[in-house]
């Protein structure tokens, strides 16, 4: 069974149809990519199942649940967690911070634990410090934990947006448009700590629409174009699909894009 | 290392400028306890008013939502205690406690579906809720006397002992603002801290990770209609006579301004700022009628030149990070590992 299984989605605003009848299945444990040229509703479709838009039509199902209607947080809480394409860092807070609210779901402990800090509650927040820094590690950003995050370069805001999302411990991590902005440097790190979160068993979507980077890394990929899915396949078959060429690469244009 | 060498380097590891305005302070209420008289009153303001912005600073300063309104909250801690211990005769701290329990329940019920605004929209909505509240004070004669205002309200006290000597009370609020400085504190260090702190720089990435952001920009809304509950009433008491004018859009001003200039966002800077902002006008009253234009030309300059707020400069002077002599270290090979964002990269 499918872990995410999305039928008919479809999104329109006033006259435009942004995604129109989608379906899409994403196999546990998969690496899996949507490509598409800009303004092709890769976007949309992320937003909808994240929960960040009300589809118009269609269903999402994550582990065999309906999602269609929840609110973000909650559906963060079944375990399908996302990142932005702009990154929404946490101004304000160190670098460690904003990984230590990355675990918010896998703790808990409001006011009354806070003001009375109890053994478990001192352990709980103990064991989110050390975990948080180890994440940080994973990522690279260990020597970084103390700064405040707002002063990190890009690639690393990007890497940090990762490793919060990490914290969650999510089934199905959402990124969206990871390595916009990256040098080919940060791109490559990106790559490599993608394919080994996913190594690792999580389930990854990954919207990009850097071809290079996508045929690479991606085990299966669905392309859209103009609102529709127009194919899906592994990487090979999708970079020799005509339609997909004319879709995307097909111009000089659009390859420059 | 000799003890007086690591008190030392401890004092150092705080910064000069901590340690000067923590000898500074506790020099002024030195000053203030001997001097006595007026400035007793002048203090014992600024203990209320530093109460009522912790309170407002979960609100605007962790969570970073706008409120014009909290005044409303502490009007109903003002009445509340007035109407209980004159008409009623209840105990001060008990009425005291049923205030902020009844503030508690009305910033839910208004809190609810205000909070539902975002931006302008919920600093407009929270306006109009100090405003009615206002109105309310001044028009419901039957319950609040209306301009009369009540008056003869029993200072605070436990049964027999009754805080009645200024300098006992200055004391008594001195300790509970410290109590409240001590809440915030450990809250703001917290897992619902953080969500606030997360919520305040991006509500989408807080929900994204699962934070209920409206449950808990309700939760920071209530504590801090809890707080201005507590400082309303313990105006009421300290001061034994309260009015519509009190709590009305005067507060909003005067609160905003002590936040600000003493570092919203901070545990210690609403507390700094309602000891700054309550001095300043007796500092610039020998200017005589020019006072009014000295107090606005200090506030400016402060907010010109320490716009993070004066607990801001805690930072300057100090000689090395105050967690650890790590931290230090963890610095320095952050600038050396910049270009290298990840050391698996060349694995790739």
């Amino acid at each position: 069974m499918a872990l995410l299984a999305v039928r008919n989605l479809t999104k329109r605003f006033e006259g435009l149809i942004a995604n129109s009848d989608i379906n899409l299945d994403i196999p546990e444990g998969c690496l899996f990519a949507v490509i598409g040229p800009n303004g092709a509703g890769k976007t949309t479709f992320f937003n909808m199942v994240s929960g960040f838009l009300a589809p118009t039509a269609g269903t999402i199902e994550f582990a065999g649940e309906d999602i269609t209607h929840l609110r973000q947080d909650k559906i963060a809480a079944k375990g399908l967690v996302r990142t932005f394409q702009l990154v929404q860092l946490f101004k304000g807070m160190t670098v460690a911070e904003n990984v230590e609210v990355g675990f918010h779901l896998a703790t808990r402990g409001g006011v009354a634990a806070a003001l009375t800090r109890l053994a478990w509650f001192r352990r709980q927040e103990a064991d989110v410090h050390a975990r948080a820094r180890e994440l940080l590690a994973f990522v690279g950003l260990a020597a970084q934990a103390e700064q405040d995050a707002e002063l990190l370069p890009y690639g690393q805001q990007r890497l940090l947006e990762v490793a919060r999302a990490l914290a969650a411990k999510p089934r199905l991590l959402l990124l969206d448009e990871p390595a916009a902005g990256l040098n080919a440097h940060e791109t490559d790190a990106l790559a490599a700590l993608i394919q080994e979160l996913n190594r690792e068993g999580t389930t990854v979507l990954l919207i990009e629409h850097d071809m290079a980077l996508v045929t690479r890394i991606a085990q299966r990929i669905a392309v859209l174009d103009f609102g529709c899915k127009i194919t899906e396949g592994t990487p090979d078959e999708i970079k020799r699909h005509p339609d997909v060429i004319a879709a995307y690469l097909g111009t000089e244009e659009a390859a420059h894009a | 290392m000799t003890l007086r060498a690591s008190i030392f380097t401890k004092l150092a590891g705080y910064g000069y400028v901590t340690v000067g305005g923590a000898v500074l302070i506790a020099a002024l209420f030195a000053f203030v306890f001997i001097k006595g008289g007026y400035l007793l009153t002048v203090m014992q303001l600024a203990m209320i008013y530093g109460v009522f912005c912790v309170g407002l600073n979960f609100f605007m300063g962790y969570t970073g939502q706008a409120s014009f309104g909290q005044n409303a909250f502490a009007a109903i801690g003002g009445y509340g205690t007035a109407i209980l211990c004159v008409e009623y005769g209840f105990e001060p701290v008990l009425a005291l406690l049923a205030s902020m329990a009844l503030a508690g329940i009305a910033s839910v019920v208004v809190g609810y579906p205000t909070l539902r605004l975002r931006g302008h929209y919920l600093a407009m909505a929270t306006f109009a809720l100090g405003l009615i509240t206002y109105d309310l004070s001044v028009q419901w004669t039957s319950l609040t006397q209306g301009y009369m205002g009540y008056a003869g309200i029993p200072p605070l006290g436990i049964g027999p002992f009754t805080v009645e000597d200024e300098r006992a009370k200055l004391v008594c609020l001195m300790v509970i603002l410290v109590i409240g400085l001590w809440i915030s504190g450990r809250l703001r260090s917290s897992r619902f801290g953080r969500a606030l702190r997360a919520i305040s720089a991006t509500e989408q990435g807080a929900a994204a990770l699962g934070i209920r952001v409206s449950q808990y920009k309700l939760a920071a809304f209530v504590i801090a209609a809890l707080y201005a509950s507590a400082a309303g009433s313990l105006f009421a008491h300290v001061v034994g006579f309260i009015s519509p004018e009190v709590f009305g859009l005067q507060m909003v001003v005067v609160t905003f301004t002590m936040l600000y200039v003493g570092g919203i966002g901070t545990v210690l800077g609403p507390a700094i700022g309602a000891v700054v902002a309550s001095l300043l006008p007796q500092i610039v009253r020998s200017t005589g009628r020019f006072q009014d234009i000295a107090y606005a030309l200090v506030l400016l300059l402060l907010l010109i030149y320490v716009p993070k707020g004066l607990s801001a400069l805690a930072g300057i002077g100090r000689l090395r990070p105050a967690e650890s002599s790590t931290g230090a270290a963890d610095r320095s090979e952050s600038a050396a590992t910049c270009h290298e964002p990840r050391k698996r990269a060349t694995g790739s």
